[in-house]
């Protein structure tokens, strides 16, 4: 019998959607793994592709098999295909075929709807690692490069779950897109990859955490509207890679708060409380507290952009025909159609700032916007604990969601950090203070330097209050591979 | 009062709320708000699927509370509030080993003697398990390290006392602990706990005081019992557990202990001995043991077992290597004392107790299998009868 629970090793992939006995999906598989490989192989420099790292794979798609530590190289990692075990008798949650049941394949006229989709989602993975690539070469610590892997590794796993679908279920054309998964590339002129924050190179740890807590919880809030799909491999993918989602949330969290609290502890120690003699505290080898502000508010408005424009058809078609629910759809207490419910979204009159209800159905965009800045706000709260615990003065804060928007209403007006209005003359004057400049590139950058000593941590960063696998201090998360 | 029992609660200090607990927890136990996310402690049932799935480690904590958290409590938190002082001596915890466990999984090894699913004596407390984990130990600090065998004696074996400093530390007689050594292996991974029975009763080594004494034999080339047995007063230990659910000691004064054991197997049959003597005395059912050991020297316990009267313990103390005598082992001395076994073998009060090396239970199961016949029973069948009413247990290692 097929077992849905335990990863099966007896292809080449391992997975747990019955692959041997699909002749079919395991042979296009198995003929795009070689160039996926080859992708990763390329991609990543060659001494960390020699190192062992101490990486989580799952074995089994249950709680109890999910997270199996041991030493791998990255390049022999299993990646497989792993949905989410099916739920029997599942519905369709919401839009118009709601209370129907779950589709197991893809209907003749969402077809092409579902495709991209899939594809968009499929695209910003390996767009991710891509920008990521360098980033071992400056890791602060052996514990931060192991994070950085597995979340590489993860993110290369995402993609497969991907091509698995447009595999298995959009028949040859769905094949050519998972080739074009390979063959984009991010930052290339020819072909990059299809949004733009993912073509942009990370330039350092900073903004990886940034970039972690911000824009991955962009991908969080899509992961679960897709998890609510009504095509129910795509919701199985997705609830499955949720859990691996929550991960990269914890490194990004995690690593700014790190950050902070190195800066933190080091202007305590020499005797500094103003958190703005940034001179001062540069010197003491961490990143003052304003520049992860600006950090911050770059990233944040970068990530909000991600999710398109307040008002959107596609997005109202894509909830109508049950291909993507909103954020825990489950839990919402309404009709799931919203046949006649509105929603406040934010608007501009005559350059001010207004909320006006449109139909619900066409503000699908605009609730998991709403739904993110909730949940992106938590961990700034969390950050403010950990400076108030040290005494110094000084709170970070979410900008106001108009500042620095290039996609949405407020794209092309000027509005400062706090939603203000502002001439384009105070705006080039604000800038400075409000979005890291190359000055603040060119200090934060002074700082990546490696530190791959076992337990030692560079000075810009402090250690991990809990160890991965609840692994001691001075564990050695990666064996450097010393060419 | 409330029975004492272990609250399962997540760390908001740590915990980044991502709610993938609440997802993946089977039974809505755990639940958010805009603060925290809380566990409702009367409905985790600590089946432990959101532990590995955590991707902080923030919900593997644990606290033993006379009355449980509330949701409402947990919301407010800020941070964890520490271990509270519990009076944890008749502590009732239904505890529950997991599965996946290793420690689990090495018990049920050395269980398997028994020839089938051990059981816990009818009348034993309900014993606390896993309140102290990889992921949590407790620190204990060293409060003594005694030789129990003569200097010079080809066996070491050490009287170890910890203190707990006053957190929680509810071991009974028969249930063992976990001590991780400090630093890694050849692989570079951390040492795992090893297993040592505790020989002291509920109420600690010295009664009151809730300390804990470990039997520790020294082991050529053992990374673990080397660093246990070289600990000096003050050096802090970590700590797991406690272990163990049905190597147990029966509550019932009228219960009789049979109780056969060699070398560092006399840990749990001390403590009963001590906890016994501590509560009914004389007034009990009695004990008889069958304690092997090369010779006197290398016995431990030797001194302080022969000042217990014959009246609460029967002891035989059996030689293997006595100059100028035959190898004498316990099953040897087992079928000399038969008529006191075959007594203890009929009585339905009779719980019988075996602990050491493996290679003693061939000889032992001997033993009793030809004492069983001379009274007319099977011996795997009586075994088995004894075993599944909680009345037989194995531990050998």
């Amino acid at each position: 019998m097929l077992d849905l629970i335990n990863v099966s090793y007896d292809t080449q992939i391992p997975n747990n959607v019955g692959l041997s006995s699909d002749k079919k999906v395991l042979k296009a598989l198995e003929k795009w793994h070689p160039g996926y490989i080859d992708w990763w192989n390329k991609l990543i420099p060659q001494n960390f592709q020699e190192s062992m790292v101490y990486l989580r794979t799952a074995v089994s798609v249950d709680p109890k098999g999910w997270a199996k530590f041991d030493y791998v190289k990255m390049p022999e990692y299993r990646w497989g295909v792993l949905l989410a075990p099916q739920v029997e008798g599942r519905v369709i949650p919401c839009g118009e075929h709601m209370g129907e049941p779950a589709w197991q394949e893809v209907p003749g006229e969402y077809r092409n709807l579902m495709k991209r989709l899939i594809v968009i989602q499929g695209d910003t993975e390996p767009g991710s690692v891509e920008q990521q690539r360098f980033l071992g070469l400056t890791a602060p610590s052996l514990y931060d490069m192991r994070n950085l892997f597995q979340v590489n590794v993860e993110e290369g796993r995402h993609l497969w779950a991907m091509v698995y679908l447009l595999q298995k279920y959009f028949g040859k054309d769905g094949r050519e897109e998972a080739d074009d998964l390979l063959i984009r590339s991010s930052g290339s002129e020819e072909a990059p990859r299809m949004l733009g924050a993912f073509n942009e190179e990370t330039p350092d740890w900073l903004s990886f955490f940034m970039f972690t807590y911000f824009t991955d919880r962009d991908g969080k809030m899509q992961l679960e509207s897709l998890a609510q799909s009504g095509f129910d491999p795509l919701s199985r993918t997705c609830r499955f890679m949720l859990t691996e989602e929550a991960h990269h949330m914890f490194v990004g969290e995690t690593g700014v708060g790190r950050t902070i609290q190195a800066t933190c502890e080091a202007m305590n120690k020499a005797g500094i409380s103003d958190p703005y003699d940034v001179n001062k505290i540069r010197d003491l080898g961490v990143i003052d507290l304003p520049t992860i502000q600006k950090k911050l508010n770059l990233h944040y408005t970068l990530s909000l952009d991600l999710f398109g424009q307040e008002i959107s058809t596609n997005a109202a078609n894509a909830f109508n025909a049950g291909i993507k629910g909103r954020y825990m759809e489950g839990r919402i207490d309404d009709d799931h159609q919203l046949k006649n419910d509105t929603y406040k979204v934010l608007d501009l009159e005559d350059g001010k700032i207004v909320e006006k209800d449109v139909p619900a159905l066409t503000a699908i965009n605009m609730r998991l916007r709403d739904d993110y800045v909730r949940d992106a706000s938590g961990g700034v709260g969390r950050w403010n604990k950990l400076i108030e615990k040290t005494g110094i003065e000084f709170e970070l804060k979410l900008p106001h969601q108009s500042f620095n928007r290039k996609i949405g209403v407020f794209a092309g007006h000027n509005f400062d950090p706090d939603g203000n209005h502002v001439s384009g003359d105070a705006f080039d004057k604000g800038l400075p203070n409000w979005l890291p400049t190359h000055g603040d590139g060119d200090f934060i950058q002074s700082l990546m330097k490696p530190c791959y000593e076992p337990g030692k941590f560079a000075s810009w960063i402090a250690p991990p209050k809990v160890g991965i696998d609840n692994k001691p201090g001075d564990f050695e998360y990666v064996k450097l591979h010393m060419a | 009062m409330n029975t004492p029992l272990k609250q399962h609660l997540i760390d908001p200090e740590i915990c980044i709320r991502c709610y993938t607990c609440e997802m993946t927890c089977p039974v809505g136990a755990i639940e958010h708000d805009d603060n925290n996310v809380v566990v409702n402690a009367e409905t985790c049932n600590f089946c432990m699927d959101c532990i590995p799935v955590c991707p902080t480690g923030s919900i593997d904590e644990w606290r033993v509370v006379d009355t449980p958290y509330s949701l409402e409590e947990q919301y407010e938190w800020m941070e964890l509030p520490e271990q509270g002082e519990v009076a944890v001596a008749d502590s009732a915890d239904a505890g529950v080993e997991s599965g996946t466990d290793p420690v689990a999984a090495l018990l049920a090894e050395a269980h398997k003697g028994a020839g089938g699913k051990a059981v816990a004596p009818v009348s034993a407390t309900k014993p606390t398990v896993n309140l102290y984990n990889l992921g949590n130990p407790v620190e204990a600090v060293v409060q003594g390290n005694y030789r129990l065998t003569a200097e010079g004696s080809d066996s070491d074996v050490r009287h170890i006392i910890l203190d707990f400093q006053g957190k929680p530390f509810p071991a009974l007689e028969g249930q063992s602990l976990g001590i991780i050594a400090p630093g890694t292996d050849a692989e570079g991974k951390a040492h795992l706990p090893r297993l040592y029975s505790v020989s002291s009763p509920r109420d600690g080594e010295r009664a009151g005081y809730h300390n804990v004494s470990l039997t520790v034999k020294r082991e050529d080339g053992g990374t673990c019992s080397n660093y246990v047995c070289d600990l000096k007063k003050g050096d802090t230990v970590q700590v797991t557990g406690p272990f163990g659910a049905t190597f147990l000691m029966p509550n019932d004064p009228d219960a009789r202990l049979l109780m056969i054991c060699t070398g560092t197997g006399s840990a749990p049959m001390r403590a009963f001995t001590m906890a016994r003597q501590r509560t009914v005395g004389k007034k009990s059912g009695g004990m008889v043991m069958f304690f092997g050991a090369r010779t006197p020297e290398s016995l431990p316990y030797f001194g302080p077992l022969n000042k217990v009267p014959s009246s609460v313990l029967q002891k035989h103390l059996v030689f293997s290597r006595m100059p100028g005598q035959d190898k004498e082992y316990v099953q040897d001395r087992m079928r000399i004392e038969e008529d006191i076994v075959a007594d203890m073998l009929e009585d339905p009060a009779t719980h019988i107790y075996i602990c050491g090396l493996k290679e003693m239970e061939e000889g032992v199961e001997r033993a009793f299998t030809n004492i069983a016949e001379s009274i007319g029973h099977q011996w795997r069948n009586l075994r088995d009868v004894l075993r599944e009413e909680g009345r037989y247990h194995v531990e050998t290692y």
